[in-house]
């Protein structure tokens, strides 16, 4: 019997209109980020899902080398590498159904090409011959795009309407850790969570906005843990382990479909090169931290555990490279064409139907390269 | 057209009216935004709506303009057709990223492969005696953005013609609701056959020879009020309503400063950076050898929007409309 109770005088009662809502301990992650290469649990996955995870791998980490090889060539204004990321980026694209949908940030363009989209349309908006080049319909890619979190609301609405129509359909959004502090992370975790909507949050841990370390970004106990705010589960993976990775993604994304609601997924990883080929990480970090994390690559560890088990051989690694090769031909090929640019289409999809002021615009810049043309073709001027 | 047998109707009524019509139509348009469900909207617009649509597609969101336009593109790019709420012209702040970043963008971003087929409903202005971020008039935020139609009615009718055309639109349709006119009455029959017109036309309010009074949304009954008060002074003013800022009507405006030979642009919108300075441009870009006078405005003061006890030195009234009409440099007529 409490004091109170023995003066039997004051109750106290919580205030009339509290009541519990959510149980937050089932939606808390674990303490460490899930592993499953190198435990017992990789016995558990299907062979065939980890080779295949593996080719991507390869692939991935030539696709991200070829990319900054093109900055330095100009054939791409810029790039943004995911170099030491590809578990994240290959298990995001290969746990998808095709009739889900992904929703990139600008960092995933690997992502995008591992769903299916041709790497050099995914490429358009760095290259700058156009801003999205595919129709995001044709592999359920949303635009890549530089703004940061704005992406997420986006997932959360599609998935929203899919749910509305009926349609089983999962979106999976991806973001950056520098991403969790914009207010669209928020929003949208918030109005995923009310509306249960079918979405999946990836957020790559990889350590660094630009130069700005987590600490600074952060005081949260991990970012797995913002999920419990909102209500939904967070989960917390290492993000160079693919398999983990798929897994973990897996599980949320069947999570969702069966009507659960969204999940936030934290997945640690590391950026291994500068934020892009125009940025100096010498001014911000050690070369021995990079080199830790070297150690902990995402291909040396899937390796590992292929040859270790000898469910690959040397034969089939040397085809994921010559795959990945073949690729990087192709692309380095197709982008060191010039692109094809019709200064036109600067008007042609402003609106469904331009509006006078544009048309007045558009045949101004029309004269001005008829003017262009006819100095060309004669250079005296003797026809002026 | 008035007729005797209709019942007068508010402004508020009619955009109702048009979000029922359009959600009974087509089964893609959704109702969105705060307090749009049982409460009906601050101002009732959407009153009745979630009872006969249910909450499925009259949703009560999340207080966050930016969650509510974001996850509206999301909707839009599944197929449906958002029509999203603002509360207030100030609290539409938070979703500017959305809205200029992406909502404005995404067919152009796309090649026209994905249109964005949202309406953003956004009371603003002032003469309401509202606190402060209840009274601005922000147009001039939306019409610097490519991408977006922009448009606000002045009569009962427009309210409902204009609505419609928005939702209807395949590309993102701002509609700034004139809230200082959302009680005004107008003999207006819903249940006759409607006037859905395209986007971007003016339409002349009212027929003058002296000068154009060219004006939008709140300041529309304003100036009809001035022409009145003008005939005491031998002016005969003609008062074009605007209807659409974008995309605008060139044509109507510079025929009626041709036919008048003088002009002056009245909003509540400031002076610096606001409408005027780009429709007084294009007036004079136009029409220069029909001026008599230079094309003159009359706006809001370039301030932060005043306190409500201080609001009427701020909006444009019919004496200062008269002011500037009386500096059209008559003494030069010909």
């Amino acid at each position: 019997m409490t004091v109170m109770e023995q003066r039997g005088a004051y109750r106290p009662t919580p205030p009339p209109a509290w009541q519990p809502r959510t149980d937050p301990a089932p939606l808390l992650p674990d303490a460490l980020p899930h592993r499953v290469l190198g435990t017992e649990a990789a016995a558990q996955v299907d062979p065939d899902l980890l080779r295949r995870l593996y080719a991507q791998l390869v692939r991935g980490r030539r696709y991200n080398t070829q990319a900054t090889a093109l900055t330095k060539q100009g054939r791409l204004a810029v790039y943004p590498s995911s170099t030491g990321q590809e578990a994240c980026e290959v298990a995001a694209a290969l746990v998808l159904e095709e009739r889900d949908w992904l929703f990139p940030s600008y960092r995933d363009t690997l992502a995008a090409v591992a769903r299916g989209l041709d790497p050099v349309q995914a490429l358009t908006l760095l290259r700058g011959d156009w801003h999205t080049g595919y129709d995001p319909r044709e592999h359920r890619v949303a635009p890549l795009c530089t703004p940061l979190a704005t992406q997420l609301p986006h997932a959360v609405g599609l998935a929203h309407a899919a749910r509305l129509k009926g349609d089983d359909v999962v979106a999976l959004a991806m973001i950056g850790d520098g991403g969790t502090s914009e207010g669209d992370f928020h929003e949208a975790l918030n109005f995923a969570a009310v509306w249960q909507a079918p979405v999946v949050f990836l957020v790559q841990n990889n350590g660094f906005a630009i130069s700005v370390p987590l600490a600074k970004q952060t005081a949260a106990p991990s970012l797995a843990h913002k999920a419990v705010g909102y209500g939904m589960p967070g989960r917390l993976v290492d993000g160079n382990d693919a398999a983990a990775v798929h897994e973990v993604l897996g599980e949320a994304i069947a999570h969702a479909r069966a009507g659960g609601g969204p999940t936030l997924v934290e997945a640690v990883t590391y950026r291994m090169e500068a934020h892009t080929n125009a940025d100096d990480d010498k001014r911000y970090r050690d070369d021995a931290d990079v080199e830790a994390w070297r150690a902990h690559d995402p291909i040396a560890l899937l390796e590992r555990e292929l040859t270790g088990r000898g469910l690959i051989d040397e034969a089939g690694m040397a085809a994921a490279r010559e795959d990945a090769e073949a690729m990087a031909a192709d692309l380095r090929e197709r982008m060191n064409q010039d692109p094809v640019l019709d200064p036109m289409d600067l008007f042609a999809h402003v609106y469904a139907r331009p509006t006078t002021q544009l048309l007045e615009q558009e045949a101004m810049l029309r004269a001005e390269l008829d003017a262009e043309t006819r100095g060309h073709d004669d250079p005296e001027g003797a026809t002026r | 057209m008035t007729t005797v047998a209709v019942k007068p109707a508010t402004m508020a009524q009619a955009f109702g009216r048009a979000l029922r019509d359009a959600m009974a139509e087509d089964p893609t348009v959704h109702v969105m935004g705060e307090d749009v469900g049982a409460l009906g909207g601050v101002f009732r617009v959407t009153d009745g709506l979630v009872k006969e649509f249910g909450e499925d597609r009259v949703t009560d969101t999340p207080l966050a303009e930016a969650g509510i336009l974001g996850t509206a593109v999301g909707m839009a790019m599944y197929g449906l057709r958002p029509v999203v709420e603002m509360q207030f012209d100030a609290f539409a702040y938070p979703a500017f990223e959305q809205l200029i970043s992406h909502v404005a963008r995404w067919r152009n971003r796309t090649r026209g492969a994905m249109p964005l087929p949202i309406t953003v409903r956004v009371p603003y202005g002032g003469g309401i005696g509202g606190v402060e971020h209840h009274s601005d008039s922000s147009e001039a935020y939306y019409i610097a953005t490519p991408g977006l139609h922009v448009v606000t009615p002045a009569t009962v009718a427009d309210a409902y013609g204009l609505l419609r055309a928005a939702i209807a639109s395949d590309d993102p349709v701002v509609v700034l609701e004139p809230k200082r006119l959302y009680w005004s009455k107008d003999a207006w029959n819903p249940d006759e056959p409607q006037a859905v017109e395209p986007i971007g036309r003016a339409v002349v309010r009212r027929r003058g020879r002296s000068a154009t009074l060219i004006t939008y949304g709140p300041s529309v009954p304003v100036c009809l009020e001035a022409a009145e008060a003008a005939r005491a002074e031998g002016w005969d003013l003609e008062v074009v309503d605007l209807r659409s800022l974008v995309p605008f009507d060139d044509e109507t405006v510079s025929a009626s400063v041709r036919r008048t030979g003088r002009a002056v642009v009245v909003h509540e919108s400031g002076s610096f950076g606001g409408p005027g300075g780009e429709i007084a441009a294009r007036v004079t870009e136009r029409c220069f050898h029909h001026l008599e006078a230079p094309v003159l405005r009359v706006a809001g003061f370039d301030i932060p929007y005043p306190p409500p006890m201080l609001e009427r030195h701020h909006l444009p009234g019919v004496d200062r409309i008269l002011d500037a009409v009386a500096r059209l440099q008559w003494e030069a007529r010909s």
